[in-house]
């Protein structure tokens, strides 16, 4: 078994209201960054885990948003390795 | 006749619930998340609050407790269930009722009273009041909007499965009546059997006029008429 360190993305479906992406853009407009067209706001949730394979983690990972992380009324997700962290190292790289 | 209020780690309406409950006649219990075992109540009822404050999702661990297994059972076994607020965001994420609620769509946490106008009168909830009746009846949530995609809207609205509707003085459901931003007004809606109800409003506050209203009173009082009566 290996330790592997997971980040899962999850965000709002497009099409729904996005109440607090919608707050966001207006304050980035109004301090002048026009050009910006859409913001949504979705959460990553960091997630370490033993498993066989790169593969077997994954498939853990979306299990877990099927059966709880994400709604899949209004929001998708997106498994995938963390990047830029040895597997095992995630906590001591945030302490 | 007994009913239970189930309670989580963060509920905060348990207590008017369990008084509105009483008041109507029922033999009332708090039955605890990680208890088992509903087969001896003819009513179930989820309440308002912040279950583990609302990490996640509003509800979505709460509807992971043990208590829940039986929730579902009670439910397909046909006896009413009733989520509050809290209650009805924790039924939507157990799937016994479709959609979601999410964030108000005025970025503001909602704490008054709104008028919801009654849509079916056939059900174990909704038996006491005239089809068309506008309640007062208060809200208080930060996440009440409901949503679905557009094929469940339609069936719900086909089936006639949208029990309370946010409207105005003169019972049209504007934007102006909405207070959250949910669906077509949508404050509380049904499954398919009609014995689960989710609603935002909270009926159990508007059990006295000495305290605005009284409007949520029949509420309870449909449901004593539900029970049959040779467990009463």
């Amino acid at each position: 078994m290996t330790r592997y360190s997971l980040e899962v993305r999850i965000k709002p479906r497009p099409g729904l209201l996005d109440p607090e992406g919608k707050a966001i853009h207006h304050a980035l407009q109004s301090l002048g960054w026009g050009a910006v067209d859409e913001v949504r706001v979705g959460k990553v949730i960091y997630i370490d885990l033993e498993a066989e394979s790169e593969a077997a983690a994954t498939e853990t990972a979306t299990a877990m948003c099927r059966k709880i992380l994400a709604n899949p009324v209004t929001e998708d997700f997106q498994v995938s390795m963390a990047v830029g962290v040895p597997a095992g190292k995630l906590e001591g790289a945030q302490s | 006749m007994k009913a239970a209020v189930v309670t989580f780690p963060g509920s905060n309406g348990d207590y008017d619930l369990y008084k509105a409950a009483q008041q109507v006649g029922f033999d009332t219990h708090f039955v605890w998340h990680r208890e088992r075992g509903l087969d001896a109540y003819d009513v179930v009822l989820l309440p308002g609050g912040f279950s583990y404050g609302d990490y996640l999702r509003a509800g979505a661990i709460a509807r992971m407790s043990p208590i829940m297994e039986d929730v579902i059972r009670f439910a397909a076994a046909g006896g009413p269930v009733l989520g509050i607020c809290n209650g009805f965001q924790t039924l939507c994420e157990a799937g016994l009722l479709p959609g979601a609620l999410v964030r108000n769509d005025v970025l503001r946490f909602q704490g008054k009273d709104v008028r919801i106008r009654v849509e079916r009168t056939d059900l174990p909830f909704t038996s006491t009041y005239t089809e068309g009746q506008i309640l007062t009846i208060p809200i208080a949530h930060g996440e009440g909007n409901y949503e679905a995609d557009p094929a469940t809207l339609e069936e719900l609205e086909g089936e006639g499965r949208v029990v309370f509707r946010y409207v105005d003085r003169n019972g049209e459901p504007g934007a102006a009546a909405n207070p959250n931003g949910s669906w077509h007004n949508i404050a509380g809606v049904t499954n398919e059997a009609g014995n689960v109800l989710g609603m935002m409003p909270h009926p159990e506050r508007a059990m006295e006029k000495l305290l605005g209203s009284d409007d949520g009173l029949a509420l309870f009082a449909s449901l004593v008429a539900s029970v049959p009566a040779l467990s009463s």
